[in-house]
């Protein structure tokens, strides 16, 4: 741990250019290993505890099952051309320069060894194309290496042939977990929310006495009995929303948030305790199963409450999930209303309430801010929202610039399908990979530096309850506030004028009642 | 003697760049994509994923916005490859079809335009140290075959003439299955056998990204997730999990 401290002292303050490409140092994250599992995370997963003695065997079984059961796996091990369009475009790589990091490397990692089992060149002539014998150096490699990729696919966009490094490093994750070498961070989550039905491992009593904390505060702000009902039978609306909404800053802002639009359009809505969580962990250990089991809890709660829409909070890939996979996973949702995108993002649901005018607005309650967006991976390159292609890049903008008068983008190339990790997504949102994630916000941060000194930029918003946690911690290595990431629907919260609301009083209020909420 | 060597050699090479290409798509295409994985922005449409793959396979689209240099090199090796592989109809029609003839005149400079390419190509896995660092033995060989066929080829047509209609005859006989005399000169000699060798690794090698861009599910899928249910045929085999809600347990 210590050299790791070390290094997070050192980051960098000022930065130039956000693509400048670093020189090649071979082995620079070699040492950066995180956690690993313990039995007791991996086995409520369905995994081995431990390496297993036939590891080796099974691990080459596994890769065959899966070039067979996912079209992708064995097309990208296949296609690569090698021609290095992708080798700069990783934050991981750009912040340490170490060349595992580039994508096509980290896809070779995996690829070497494919060819040694499954194709006749690495077969018969293994050094001709660089094909391996797995041994357990190379399982070690596996697990650093893949353990540094944020499956942010920014690598894929850059490819001619669409080659996602994301799913190469699911699937090795997934073998990994099957010969019994999971991730600590990772497994550790899934199993408690298999317990608790959050990552947290939030009970329901607490979730209500906290929930209702909340509304003593939105009461005292707005001086309106604004809900966060919990459990509600036969409401309209099912909340899913990452659990870092009800006690992480700036989360819990845009909970908030949710809660005023919510109120402002009358509807009914509640958040269920058996599914209180829209993360989905399973999904950055690649697998389907543990994925779908987490996805079926939303199916459950929604047909136990009754209701008829399910809309997401602010969670980049619960938001990949939700609108990529779940239909797969816990569909069909026959007993929804057919009328609404099932499931429903707030900021689709934001986004129409301004349009149909229920919202008051106030703008100017947001004059201190100066305001820019961060694009969140998964929501910019897994997913989309709203009637249109690029719905996921238009709306929060569209929802921003209705609640705040100061809105400049970053760099053309860093935002909407460009856009660069917060450099903690994945599963690598853990304290043993801190130097790792600043160094990964690199890029990241140098673009929002450019919009600091060309328009005195002072906040960033992001719609991903990674990206807030990862901002918080790594932007005061780059010379920023931890609060100065922020939530979108804090914005709207602070710039939406209930009815009824005396409009006399709140007009400080804002910032006090925020203030209180450390 | 030499005649039938090569003769058997074409026809073996064409075996296997059929069947073996033939039996890898047939894989893929087999293959189920579990998850819809699109990369967005994604057309919603399949005809709007029709047109991205279009742009994708004519224009190289992303590799235009990824890096400048790989799509110039790119561009000019595969359009001057796929002039010059039309041009080369002329030695299998007979009457040579109008079209093939037309293009004559281009179909000679596409060759400089192939070996710009695959220059530029070699050169940056050389000189540029990711690409270097990317690259294996079989990264090299692959720019040396293609290159050797087509230096081969522009000694034939620019330095020392061969006797192409006798090449012709060999082919348009190979088409007939009766093997004709194939001139024996060094020229024709390299560059058929070069062309025979890849045509072989074609299935073994990376240049089934050719079929392969045709299946990438990231490019190729429509995103239309939450209109329309995706399972996979294993995945529909799945145990089914429990329906309801367990009560909470006590004390917690
Ligand atoms: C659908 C058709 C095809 C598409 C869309 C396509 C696209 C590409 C792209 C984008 C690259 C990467 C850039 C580069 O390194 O040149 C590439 C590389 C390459 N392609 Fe193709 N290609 C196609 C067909 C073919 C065919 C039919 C061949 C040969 C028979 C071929 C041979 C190569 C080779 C050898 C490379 C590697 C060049 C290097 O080492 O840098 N391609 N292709
Ligand atoms: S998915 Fe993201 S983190 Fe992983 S290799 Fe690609 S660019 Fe890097
Ligand atoms: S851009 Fe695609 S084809 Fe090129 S090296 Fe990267 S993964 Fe391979």
């Amino acid at each position: 741990m210590a050299p790791l401290d070390k290094n997070a002292d050192e980051a960098p303050k000022v930065v130039g250019d956000p693509f400048e490409i670093p020189q090649l140092e071979c082995g620079a994250m070699a040492d950066t290993h995180t956690f690993e599992a313990a039995p007791e995370h991996n086995e409520p997963l369905g995994f081995p505890g431990e390496l297993l003695d036939n590891w080796q065997e099974v691990a080459i079984a596994k890769m065959g099952e899966l070039a067979e059961k996912n079209r992708a796996f064995q097309v990208y091990l296949d296609a690569c051309v090698k021609c290095g369009a992708c080798t700069d475009k990783c934050h991981y790589f750009l912040g340490t320069g170490d060349p595992k990091n580039m994508p096509v490397a980290r896809q070779d990692l995996l690829r070497s060894v494919y060819r040694r089992y499954y194709t006749f060149a690495g077969k018969y002539f293994p050094w001709l194309v660089g094909a391996r014998d797995l041994t357990k150096e190379v399982l070690d490699e596996w697990y650093t290496y893949y353990h540094q990729c944020s499956q942010c696919r920014r690598c894929s966009v850059a490819c001619p042939y669409g080659i996602d490094t994301a799913e190469i490093s699911m699937a090795a994750r997934e073998i990994l977990d099957t010969v019994g070498v999971g991730q600590k961070y990772c497994n550790e989550i899934i199993a408690k929310l298999k317990k608790t039905g959050n990552n947290l491992g939030l009970n329901p009593k607490a979730l209500r006495a906290t929930l209702e904390d909340l509304e003593e505060d939105l009461e005292d702000e707005t001086g309106i009995p604004v809900k966060l009902p919990l459990d509600v039978k036969g409401a309209d609306i099912l909340l899913i929303t990452p659990s870092a909404d009800f006690f992480a800053e700036p989360h819990i802002d845009g909970l908030l948030g949710y809660a005023k639009v919510f109120h402002a359009a009358g509807v009914s809505w509640t958040m269920s305790s058996y599914a209180s969580e829209a993360a989905n962990f399973g999904m950055f250990i690649g697998s389907y199963e543990n994925m779908r089991e987490v996805s079926w809890r939303i199916r459950q709660a929604a047909k136990d409450l009754g209701v008829k829409r399910i809309v997401f909070g602010e969670c980049g890939h619960a938001w990949r999930v939700g609108y990529s996979f779940l239909n797969t996973l816990a569909g069909p949702f026959d007993f929804l209303d057919q009328n609404y995108p099932i499931p429903q993002h707030i900021m689709e649901f934001t986004s129409d309430a301004i349009d149909d005018g229920i919202l008051k607005i106030d703008k100017s309650k947001n004059d201190e801010f100066i305001m820019t967006y961060h694009d969140s991976c998964d929501v910019a390159r897994g997913s989309s929202m709203g009637r249109k292609e690029g719905g996921q890049f238009d709306l929060p903008r569209k929802v921003l610039k209705a609640v705040c008068n100061h809105f400049y983008d970053m760099d053309q190339d860093t935002i909407r399908e460009n856009t660069f990790c917060c450099g903690g997504g994945g599963g690598l949102l853990t304290d043993d990979l801190m130097d790792l994630r600043i160094k990964g916000a690199k890029p990241r941060m140098t673009a929002l530096q450019q919009v600091t000194t060309d328009y005195g930029v002072n906040k960033m918003a992001a719609i991903c309850a990674i990206c807030k946690t990862q901002f918080s911690k790594v932007m005061p290595k780059y010379g920023y506030d931890m609060d100065d990431i922020m939530s979108v629907h804090q914005l709207v919260a602070n710039a939406v004028i209930l009815d009824g609301q005396d409009a006399e009083e709140e007009q400080d209020a804002p910032e006090a009642a925020a203030e209180e909420e450390k | 003697m030499l005649s039938t060597l090569y003769a058997v050699l074409f026809y073996v090479a064409t075996v296997i760049l059929i069947v073996g290409t033939g039996m890898k798509v047939a894989r893929y295409a087999r293959t189920p994509a579990p998850l819809k994985i699109p990369v967005s922005p994604a057309p919603r449409t399949k005809r709007g994923v029709w047109f991205r793959m279009f742009r994708e396979v004519a224009f190289f689209q992303s590799l235009f916005k990824s890096n400048k240099w790989i799509w110039i090199f790119a561009v000019l090796f595969h359009f001057g490859m796929l002039l010059v592989l039309l041009r080369h109809l002329r030695y299998f029609t007979q009457p040579v079809w109008w079209w093939v003839d037309l293009i004559q005149p281009i179909g000679v400079y596409a060759s400089f335009a192939m070996l710009a390419g695959l220059g530029g190509l070699l050169l940056r896995r050389i000189v540029v140290p990711r690409i270097r660092y990317i690259s294996n033995p079989s990264d090299y060989l692959m720019l040396a075959l293609f290159l050797g066929i087509v230096i081969s080829g522009m000694g034939m047509k620019f330095l020392m003439p061969v006797d192409i209609l006798a090449v012709k005859q060999f082919f348009l006989g190979l088409m007939r299955f009766q093997i004709n005399e194939l001139p024996a000169q060094p020229g024709v000699l390299i560059h058929l056998g070069l062309v025979a060798i890849l045509m072989i690794i074609f299935p073994i090698s990376k240049l089934l990204h050719a079929p392969g861009v045709f299946f990438a599910p990231s490019r190729t899928q429509v995103d239309n997730a939450r209109e329309f249910r995706h399972l996979s045929a294993w995945a529909s085999q799945l145990p089914p999990l429990p329906e309801g809600i367990p009560e909470p347990e006590e004390g917690k």
